[in-house]
């Protein structure tokens, strides 16, 4: 009678079971959440605002919206910032706003247990472990898991208007 | 128009208000409430307030006050949540949505539960607050506000019992009807008679001003006849009965206007007797409201019974069908969709552009058929565009229409004289932002009203017209519409928003600007009023007025006078429409600049230029000195031409500041459609929205006032940076008047 039983379970970690979205900055490879991604599209067309924090690279027009780009590279203070044919933008839904972000490249698609994601250790400085909502272990592969929705509408990001202005 | 073509818009907004202060309510960590959450519920209930008043939903009106005062406790963290508050609040919610229901299917709201939830949040207010201020030093705001509530609702509640058990009965939908005016003068009378012609069979008219009787024949129900004579009566004048019975109908008529005198000494603000109180209700309501609010509990089946147990609902699915069946040509469509089909039309013209461009550098004589081809295509698309935005455009009149009504309430309520002056009815307005000036104006006629004009008494004694005056108006203005709400009363009152500026804990000093102090009344949570009433005086008011049009993308100003009035300018950019564009260059960036902002545009010669302290530097123009501000400089442009005279100086006027703007290049003239930047990211200094040109890449309009206040800012900052540079004992600015 154990079948029913290890039935249920199974379906449980499935539902556990979440996707990631995996891409790289330099070296390191970051994950998140699949379900926030919108589209996948090349680094062309940005228009520059000016008095916006550096990372800010700007806004595009992604068929008609308006869309502010943030280079994550620039945020996580990494060294190489370079804009090739390889340069991606991945197109986020945060909440009710759409906001594009410049990694160094889409790799793949993940699917990690919840066994898999250990929690943040508390040391980060540019990047808040507030940010993260693990670190996901693949083999000798590690992941970073950020929360983009907390990271993109943070005050540091200075993507949204702070309450109450 | 008359209001009742606006329940609907109210059904809809309030629905979706419900609706969102369920989500919160649903959301809410009673442990630890967020007090945003808490604020939103709050405004939630306090816009369903307002509009209840304006349409004379009483009960809903009454329900929404209780449960507002409640939620006010709650939010300044003088009441404790907890599970079964909330659960209170959820029922309230549900009630509130009931009550909706039963006006929106021209019914009355179910008395018996409406009884039940006052009682409930009454008991509330009384056990929390009472608590919380035992240990407290007694102010006195807070165990009064509930107090005078437990007054007005029983003395509704109690009014309908005996109706509601006689009438049903004895008035079938169709038949004679009895309708006695009280005190109704000839003039008025004769209207209504005229007016009850049209809806039935006038059988008989007799009586003096003081109760004039008319038996009418009618197959039009009771509520009917009263929500028509709403319009020229009050609803204490108006008395509908069954015409079986004249001879009690006619003691019942002059003895409720006996009561309904007694009703309004005793308690002179109130909306009593709008379900003209009988006169043991009314005499009963005196008696039972100072009991009711320290015996709570065993109130509910002394008044709630009665009034449930009679109260079968009279025929309403007959008079759906009736309503349903007189369809308009026209039809409701949600602001979404009109959105959508103008954001798609946009989209077409941008890839018209498109094509043209990419055409137009073809030259080729051969290509004629495809040169025909666009042109049709321009042609049908600008058409196209514009029969799609006249679909947006409604005339003013839409919003001013609602006020009258919700002014003379008010003003009998406040026992003022007002008279109401509009202007620029026909001013037209984008409907979406006709739709959501309503709230913010409601806001600032209803703050005009109780806080600004003053009773007639005090107005002669300063030496004014007893009469005071409310003008609403609406002009465009460049490319904004400008609306005004002025009022000739008592003006703000510059001491009094200071002190209470202190005690809110707000940063102030005696040194500020009027303009400074006024501002201040759009801080949250501030109200200068005495007592909290049921027309304003909480503070949320100016708070939302001030979120409600910066999330529009306009501001809003006060000017005020003290002795002499008030006048609140709401400027309104025109955020979803299309824009006469200039499109100027700067280094390889390309802006544009609204052209109903451009003046002129000229090649400076290097005499007309001249320094001034430091790197203020104006242009002369025609005998007038103009202060420069390089667009390079304020936007950080790289690769901009620095030499002033090579430069090209485009003279714009912004918020009556004229200045001389320095550009690289023009490139041209066009319309461009306005994006909102702030949809997916936040308002640019100096930047009101953005375009997407014919490449399909996006360029930013520039706010030729706010581009004037970044560019001093800005040089404020280098200054600060380098205080050696300048003399800095009088940093002079250049402010032209």
């Amino acid at each position: 009678m154990s079948t029913p039983n290890t039935n249920a379970a199974l379906a449980a970690t499935e539902e556990q079971n979440r996707e990631f979205l995996v891409f790289s900055l330099g070296d390191e490879e970051y994950g998140i959440d699949i379900l926030k991604v919108q589209e996948i599209r090349g680094y062309e067309n940005v228009t520059r605002i000016a008095n916006a924090p550096d990372f800010i690279k700007g806004v595009t027009n992604l068929r008609g919206v308006i869309v502010p780009i943030v280079d994550l590279r620039i945020k996580f203070r990494l060294e190489k910032v370079e804009y090739g044919g390889q340069t991606v933008v991945i197109v986020l839904n945060v909440g009710d706003r759409i906001v594009g972000i410049v990694v160094d490249g889409v790799s793949d698609v993940m699917t990690l247990t919840p066994e898999q994601i250990k929690p943040a250790p508390e040391f980060g400085v540019t990047l808040s472990s507030d940010f993260l909502s693990g670190l996901g272990s693949l083999e000798d592969r590690m992941l970073v898991l950020v929360d983009i929705d907390k990271l993109l509408t943070s005050d540091e990001m200075a993507l949204v208007d702070s309450v109450g202005e | 128009m008359d209001i009742t073509d606006f329940y609907d818009t109210f059904f809809e907004e309030a629905e979706e208000l419900l609706a969102d202060m369920e989500r919160h309510l649903l959301a809410i960590d009673v442990d630890d409430p967020d007090v945003e959450q808490l604020n939103a519920i709050f405004r939630a209930a306090h816009s369903i307030k307002g509009g209840a008043g304006t349409f004379g939903f009483d009960v809903l009106q009454q329900t929404t006050h209780l449960f507002e005062n409640l939620l006010d406790h709650a939010r300044r963290g003088e009441l404790t949540l907890r599970r079964d508050i909330v659960d209170t609040f959820l029922e309230t919610k549900d009630m509130l949505h009931d009550q909706l229901d039963a006006y929106r299917s021209d019914d009355v709201p179910d008395r018996a539960a409406f009884d039940r939830i006052c009682r409930t949040l009454q008991q509330l207010a009384m056990e929390e607050i009472g608590q919380a201020l035992d240990g407290a030093d007694g102010m006195s705001s807070e165990p009064e506000s509930p107090a005078p509530e437990t007054e007005t609702a029983p003395a509704d509640e109690t009014s309908p019992a005996p109706d509601a058990g006689a009438e049903p009965e004895q008035a079938p939908d169709d038949g004679r009807l009895v309708v006695s005016l009280l005190g109704v003068g000839d003039k008025d009378r004769d209207l209504l008679v005229e007016e009850l012609e049209q809806l039935g069979e006038v059988q008989a008219r007799e009586g003096d001003t003081d109760c004039y009787r008319v038996t009418l024949e009618t197959s039009v129900g009771r509520e009917d006849i009263e929500a028509v004579m709403c319009f020229i009566v009050e609803p204490e004048q108006l008395r509908v009965e069954a015409a079986s019975a004249p001879a009690a109908g006619e003691a019942a008529a002059t003895e409720a206007k006996v009561a309904e005198e007694t009703v309004t000494e005793t308690t002179i603000t109130e909306t009593t007797g709008t379900d003209q109180p009988s006169p043991a209700s009314g005499a009963a309501s005196a008696n039972e409201a100072a009991p009711s609010s320290s015996d709570t509990a065993s109130q509910p089946d002394a008044s709630g019974t009665p009034a449930g147990s009679g109260k079968p609902r009279p025929s309403s699915k007959s008079k759906k069908k009736a309503k349903s069946g007189g369809e308009t040509s026209s039809i409701r469509v949600s602001v979404d969709k009109v959105d959508q089909i103008i954001n798609l039309v946009g989209e077409l013209i941008i890839t018209q552009s498109m094509l043209d461009q990419t055409v137009s550098e073809l030259e080729d004589v051969n290509h004629t058929g495809l040169n025909n081809g666009l042109n049709l295509l321009r042609r049908n698309a600008r058409d196209l565009q514009e029969a799609v935005m006249s679909v947006r455009m409604v005339p003013m009149d839409y919003v001013f229409s609602r006020y009258p009504r919700l002014v003379r309430d008010l003003a009998g309520k406040l026992d003022k004289d007002v008279e109401l002056v509009t202007e620029g009815e026909s001013t037209e307005l984008d409907k979406s932002l006709t739709e959501r000036i309503i709230d913010p104006l409601t806001h600032l006629v209803r703050n005009s009203l109780d806080h600004g004009l003053e009773s007639p008494e005090a107005r002669e004694a300063a030496g004014k017209p007893r009469t005071g005056r409310l003008t609403l108006s609406a002009q465009h203005q460049g490319g904004n519409i400008l609306i005004e709400v002025i009022d000739d009363g008592a003006g703000l009152d510059r001491d009094r928003i200071l002190a209470k500026a202190r005690s809110n804990d707000l940063p102030v000093s005696d040194s500020m600007s009027d303009d400074e102090v006024w501002q201040l009344i759009f801080a949250p949570g501030f109200s200068t009023a005495q007592e909290v009433s049921d027309v304003s005086g909480r503070g949320v008011g100016m708070d939302v007025v001030k979120r409600n049009i910066q999330n529009m993308g306009g501001h809003v100003e006060i000017a005020s006078v003290t002795g002499e009035g008030t006048t609140t300018r709401i400027v309104l950019p025109l955020t979803l429409a299309i824009l006469d564009g200039m499109s100027i260059k700067v280094g390889d960036e390309v802006f544009i600049l609204p052209l109903s902002a451009v003046l002129e545009s000229l090649q400076p010669d290097k005499r007309d230029l001249y320094a001034m302290a430091g790197d203020d530097v104006v242009l002369k123009v025609r005998d007038e000195y103009l202060p420069v501000v390089p667009v390079h400089e304020a936007l950080d442009v790289a690769g901009a031409r620095t030499e002033l005279d090579e430069t090209i100086a485009v003279i714009v006027q912004g918020e009556g500041r004229r200045y001389a703007l320095l550009v690289d290049d023009l490139i041209g003239q066009q319309q461009v459609v306005v994006k909102n930047l702030e949809t997916n990211y936040r308002k640019v200094p100096g930047v009101s929205a953005a375009t997407i040109l014919g490449d399909g890449s996006v360029a930013l309009i520039l706010d030729i006032a706010d581009l004037h206040r970044l560019n001093r800012t800005k040089k404020e900052a280098r200054r600060g940076q380098h205080p050696g540079d300048v003399p800095t004992a009088h940093p002079k600015e250049v402010e032209p008047s």
